[in-house]
């Protein structure tokens, strides 16, 4: 858990990259895909993503470790869709309550490919970037706050090592005889015991990393960086491939005819 | 440009210096006078309670505002924090001079901030406004004055053993070149490798800058050669200076060593005495029973065999089960009644991890632990199949960290917990609590109590449920020397009675008041992932 949050040894192109300009393009993406739902764009851009892949030092097993929730929430939201969205054209399957026809398969499958093409970009940005560095870039080119920036990755370092003691305090719980067995209403009162001694410790810990914070000078109002966040030829690459996928999957639904613009066709 | 031109000793002047925390009705410190003088290596000794951790957060300006000017005329309010007196470096107050003082504190997962190794050690100077090119010069020589230079900079710091960690806050402090070293028992939760590591560091440190020190330590015996001058606190009063002894290490231990030994502090040559076994099998320091699973007349409890443990659970992956990586393997001991079982090892030999599966908290990746007919009494051979009440009346563990044990938010009732859910055992209690001198604590919460006092009470409530075998996992950590002997003795009375008693141990003196045998694990098996963590701090965290 803890050694998820660290590149370990890529070196693939995109490490390379500026944190920032990858984030813009991850927005773009983001925003892009959200306007219309419909299948040829999101397959477009799914497409150009799988192909970033070995840029990013991403391979499927590690997409999968990593972006299953999203996956799975993708693959869900694809069925839902399916089988609750209004038949149009023919229906292909009819159990009771719930059909599928063309039409709403087509939503559905829209909506599995947007949920993903959505998702990839993220999991392709955390796999190629650490969190270090997009802290440096977040303060140093977009000029957040650096006291809130730093604080966040100081506490995200803590989330690992939260991970481990929650372990720990199952163990030591269940050796005072506080089981996992019982009754749902049991089990519940144990979870919660136990998320309080997490909750204590998570506070302990807190407060005195905040201590060691303070001791090394942080809080002031300024404060120098030791690594620069700096540009290159290669942001420049990273923002046009960018725009070119958002481009490409754009052209491609209008000119398929598919483009569907669902917040426009409400009004 | 070296430290040593660049670093200026600081000078630091208490005068009726004192300071109450909020929302208590007590000062934690009253009335200090103090002078060190530039460069001096001060060791602060005392009673818990005197303050000295207070002393040290004050001097790193890391103390809350006070709001000493904010009640003229009035009476102050309990629930802000109150300083009287002067508390000078160099003359002026701690807050205002950032950087001029830096501070290590006991637990090494919180004395690291960032997740690379030289980012970490660039942090403090990074704050402090220092030019980009001369931080990068002075991570390298921080590293190389604490001897982490031989590692990458961009080295994962949650890789670190505990002492490495602290000797990384070490650099991180050096590279803001600070005129005072404040160590609030910088060595508590290290075991002894771990220990003169960081000791040996900070001492090069200190003969390279000159820079001053003051550290809280109750181990007197790994810094007494470091530090010229030793000051005793006492909780301070109107009548009582807070400062009760102040002289040379020589001088003040032999003045004082009789008042020390009663405070439990660690003084040099000194080991508590503890009650003797009565009719030991083993003999204390005798080899000939090293080893485990040497035949012996206690009853067999408790056998692992060919044992390989991990904490991770198995994965899935394509439909299979993927073991885990173990950390140790291939572990044959046996837990007979009455007998000691001490587990010492390097850190990362996977000893917590034995221990912890041995106590059916965690499942063999493979082999087997297995309980005798004498010690399951129906409840089956594996007990990692055992449920929490049929557990807790076989094998007791005692955690390294109390806080992770509690239950309840009363001593008493933390007591009762297991006798409650079991049905029988409550008459133990009162007993329990004589005996391990809670009796006045009854009514406390857990998590307010001394370091000591949370150490037997762990103990206590595990021994409530009346186990035959109990398993402790660095029982010692961080004890002053009172409780330790306390403890020892308990466990050697327990040990008499048939209890088996299986300890996870660096400490040598410790394991010998026990006797028994040593099942002594190996270096870590070569596997980067299989790390196990470091000693960490009695007060908060893991095993």
């Amino acid at each position: 858990m803890r050694e998820a949050l660290t590149l370990h040894a890529n070196h693939a192109l995109l490490t390379r990259a500026n944190p920032l300009a990858k984030f813009g393009v991850v927005m773009l993406m983001t925003v892009v895909l959200a306007l219309s739902i419909d299948w040829v764009s999101a397959s477009v851009a799914l497409a150009f993503e799988l192909l970033l892949f070995p840029l990013a030092g991403l391979t499927v097993a590690l997409l999968w470790q990593r972006g299953w929730p999203l996956i799975v929430a993708a693959a869900l939201g694809g069925w839902s869709t399916s089988i609750l969205a209004p038949d149009t054209g023919r229906i292909l399957l009819d159990v009771g309550i719930w059909s599928i026809s063309e039409g709403s398969l087509e939503l559905g499958l829209g909506f599995l490919l947007r949920g993903l093409a959505i998702a990839l970009p993220a999991v392709l940005l955390m796999s190629c970037t650490d969190p270090t560095d997009l802290a440096d870039a977040l303060a140093q080119k977009a000029k957040l706050p650096h006291r809130f920036v730093l604080g966040t990755l100081a506490a995200m370092r803590l989330v690992g090592l939260m991970a481990e003691e929650w372990q720990t305090i199952g163990m030591a719980r269940r050796a005072r005889g506080v089981g996992s067995h019982g009754t749902p209403a049991q089990r519940l009162r144990a979870t919660l015991g136990q998320s309080f001694g997490l909750l204590v410790q998570a506070i302990r810990r807190a407060s005195r990393l905040a201590v060691t914070m303070e001791a090394r000078g942080f809080g002031g109002a300024q404060r120098t960086w030791a690594r620069e966040s700096t540009y290159s030829a290669l942001d420049i690459w990273v923002v046009l491939g960018g725009l070119l996928i958002a481009a490409a999957a754009v052209a491609a639904a209008v000119g398929a005819g598919t483009w569907n613009m669902v917040f426009l066709e409400q009004q | 440009m070296t430290f040593s031109d660049s670093v200026r000793p600081a000078a630091v002047t208490a005068r009726g210096w004192g300071w109450r925390h909020a929302g208590r009705s007590q000062p934690a410190v009253h009335g200090l006078d103090l002078e060190i003088q530039p460069g001096e290596r001060v060791l602060l000794l005392g009673p818990s309670g005197a303050g000295k951790s207070t002393l040290l957060h004050a001097l790193a300006g890391v103390l809350g505002d006070s709001d000493a000017g904010a009640h003229h005329g009035g009476t102050p309010d309990a629930e802000d924090s109150d300083e009287t007196g002067t508390l000078l470096i160099d003359g002026a107050p701690p807050r205002a001079q950032r950087g001029r003082a830096g501070l290590m504190q006991q637990d090494p997962e919180t004395q690291v901030v960032l997740s690379r190794l030289g980012d970490d050690v660039a942090f403090g100077a990074e704050n402090l406004s220092v030019p980009r090119g001369d931080i990068w010069k002075r991570v390298g020589e921080a590293l190389d004055d604490v001897g982490l230079a031989h590692l990458p900079l961009d080295h994962p710091t949650s890789a670190l053993s505990g002492g490495q960690k602290q000797r990384l806050a070490l650099a991180g402090i050096l590279a803001m070149r600070p005129g005072l070293l404040l160590l609030d028992e910088p060595t508590a939760n290290l075991d002894p490798d771990g220990v003169l590591e960081v000791r040996d560091a900070v001492g090069r440190c200190l003969d390279k800058t000159g820079a001053t020190l003051v550290v809280v330590e109750h181990r007197v015996g790994v810094w007494k050669d470091l530090v010229d001058r030793i000051v005793v606190l006492q909780p301070g009063s109107a009548t009582e200076s807070a400062v009760l002894l102040d002289g040379s290490p020589d001088q003040v231990l032999a003045q004082a060593r009789d008042m020390l030994v009663a405070a439990g502090v660690w003084v040099p040559g000194y080991v508590p005495a503890t009650r003797t076994r009565s009719g030991a099998t083993g003999v204390p320091g005798a080899t000939g029973g090293r080893g485990a699973g040497v035949p012996a007349d206690g009853d067999l409890l408790l056998a692992a065999e060919s044992l390989a443990v991990s904490r991770e659970r198995p994965r899935r992956r394509r439909f299979k089960t993927v073991p885990p990586v173990p950390v140790q393997s291939g572990i044959t001991a046996q837990v007979r009644a009455g007998q000691a079982l001490t587990i010492t090892g390097p850190n990362g030999s996977g000893k917590s991890t034995f221990a912890l599966t041995l106590a059916g908290l965690l499942q063999p990746v493979a082999g087997t632990v297995s309980a005798t007919v004498d010690l399951s009494d129906g409840a089956g051979i594996d007990p990692y199949k055992w449920k929490a009440d049929q557990l807790i009346a076989r094998i007791g563990t005692v955690f390294q960290e109390p806080e992770h044990q509690f239950v309840t938010g009363r001593v008493l009732d933390e007591l009762m917990f297991g006798p409650r859910h079991l049905g029988h055992g409550e008459e133990r209690v009162d007993e329990l609590l004589e005996r391990l001198r809670l009796t006045k604590l009854v009514d406390a919460n857990p998590y307010t109590l001394s370091g000591g006092e949370k150490r037997r009470l762990s103990v206590a409530t595990v021994l409530a449920a009346h186990p035959r075998v109990l398993i402790l996992d660095e029982p010692t950590f961080g004890q002053d020397a009172n409780t330790w002997a306390e403890l020892a003795s308990f466990l050697s009375e327990l040990l008499d009675a048939g209890t088996a008693v299986v300890s996870v141990t660096h400490d040598q003196e410790f394991s010998d008041v026990l006797g028994g045998t040593e099942l002594k694990l190996g270096a870590p098996q070569l596997n980067l992932a299989a790390r196990e963590p470091g000693p960490r701090n009695p007060e908060v965290a893991a095993p």
